[in-house]
């Protein structure tokens, strides 16, 4: 344990991978793991939530991110998050492909992590690498997920700064009207400028931010495969980061962040023993499952009352 | 409760500059059906890069994939790669269109296990599975 702290200390690339293992999995070390990480760098470093349909080019754009960031001189943490199985609970994480280019980088900290159909889970876990990788020196770190379902949209609330990365040509009009990451995307990315639809897609976005009326929101334009437009989204990215550190929203975020991160940790702490008290004790008494619901804390707090 | 053991995590690679990427691609889908967390690197990869992203993801096997006879030369350059890197603790694997006699060498170069063409799916399975098994109960 005490050379695995050091080695994180040092950032070796291996000592930094398992840590990254253990706080993931919650496995034993885990607390003195996240106990011994440098807090300064946390607080201070940038957690960017890239999220979009699939194939609009998150991954490309992802890597293209990087590029520019290396040249800027920032070490960059990308953790990229594939779903898994919910059949065999495998997975194919396959985000790494599009940032080969990088893998002989020592400061581009690159880490696949599956769903494992853990659906609060996720964002403890998530959350974890994140600071794994901020103490490591890593900032911004990015986390790059598919835009479907809560699970993502709960790791996108640990981001800072969330980006919606769209492209022309998968009927992004109407998915953009639809409720969710839409409303709660900081930046919305206009990526494959190359593709015809693409301006238009631009200025349904204007008017859709238009509507809201939302100054802290921002609209960019990339061809990710070339690099086009990605230095203003840097600046944008860094502007946007100013700006809510300047209104307080960056705290109130972060905050907000570690309230669902806490919740769900404790929540996970509480299950077992609330399924314990329901197959003792509940089980077979009610069929309302609300009754049986609120008769279950009844019990488990009288449980814990009863407990020295 | 019965807790649930974490996924194993391996790598599936091809290194070099051989394009044919459907055994690798066959290989990686059915360690997926099969609950592994499987990481796909895509194809034409150095060893060195191979080696890198094998130890970011802290995996417990790698696996490579050679279709174009360049075997030999590439799957021990990604055993030295680890070597260099202080992590040859992680078990390579290859598969392929390799013949008999190449298999020895191979093995004496440090690929734990060599698949040739009319391997079992259920014995590579299973040579994955152990190799984790082991590799796993090694980690302090």
């Amino acid at each position: 344990m005490e050379t695995l702290l050091r080695g994180i200390r040092n950032n070796e690339p291996r000592a930094i991978a398992r840590a990254i293992t253990i706080v993931e999995n919650n496995e034993h070390g885990s607390e003195s793991i996240l106990s011994s990480l440098d807090h300064k760098s946390v607080d201070a470093s940038l957690v960017i939530g890239i999220t979009g349909s699939p194939g609009v080019g998150k991954s490309t754009l992802t890597n293209a991110l990087v590029s520019s960031l290396r040249s800027l001189g920032k070490r960059v943490g990308i953790i990229a998050v594939d779903p898994s199985s919910p059949l065999s609970g495998g997975a194919l994480l396959g985000d790494r492909i599009r940032m080969m280019s990088h893998a002989l980088d020592p400061d581009v900290v690159v880490r696949s992590m599956a769903t494992r159909g853990r659906l609060g889970g996720l964002c403890s876990a998530a959350g974890a690498v994140v600071r794994v990788m901020a103490s490591a020196g890593c900032s911004p770190v990015i986390i790059e997920t598919v835009g479907v379902g809560q699970s993502e949209m709960d790791i996108v609330r640990l981001a800072d700064i969330t980006m919606m990365v769209m492209a022309p040509g998968l009927g992004d009009e109407i998915q953009a009207m639809k409720a969710g990451i839409l409303e709660v995307a900081d930046l919305l990315v206009v990526n494959k400028m190359d593709c015809r639809g693409a301006e238009t897609l631009t200025m349904e976005m204007e008017s859709v931010l238009r509507e809201k009326d939302d100054a802290l929101r921002r609209i960019c334009q990339t061809k990710a495969t070339d690099g086009y437009g990605v230095d203003r989204l840097i600046e944008t990215i860094y502007e946007l980061e100013s700006l809510f550190r300047q209104k307080g929203e960056f705290m109130k975020r972060r905050q907000k962040s570690r309230e669902i991160e806490v919740i769900e940790r404790a929540l996970e702490m509480l299950k077992p023993q609330l399924q314990e008290t329901f197959r003792s004790e509940i089980n077979k008494e009610s069929n309302d499952p609300q009754k049986a619901a609120h008769e279950l804390i009844a019990r488990f707090y009288k449980k814990l009352s009863a407990e020295p | 409760m019965t807790k649930k053991i974490t996924p194993y995590r391996v790598l599936i690679a091809k290194p070099g500059l051989d394009g044919h990427d459907r055994g690798a691609k066959f290989i990686a889908r059915a360690l997926r059906d099969d609950g592994f967390e499987v990481i796909y690197t895509g194809i034409r990869r150095t060893p060195e890069e191979i080696a890198a992203a094998a130890i970011q993801e802290d995996v417990s096997a790698i696996g490579l994939s050679s279709l174009s006879g360049a075997h030999l030369r590439l799957f021990p350059a990604v055993v030295e790669a680890l070597k260099k890197a202080h992590c040859h603790d992680i078990p390579v694997l290859g598969g392929g269109v390799i013949p008999d006699e190449d298999k020895e060498e191979l093995k004496k170069a440090g690929i734990s296990q060599v698949f040739t063409p009319g391997t079992p799916l259920e014995e590579i399975l299973e040579a994955f599975r152990s190799a984790c098994r082991n590799h796993r109960a090694e980690q302090p």
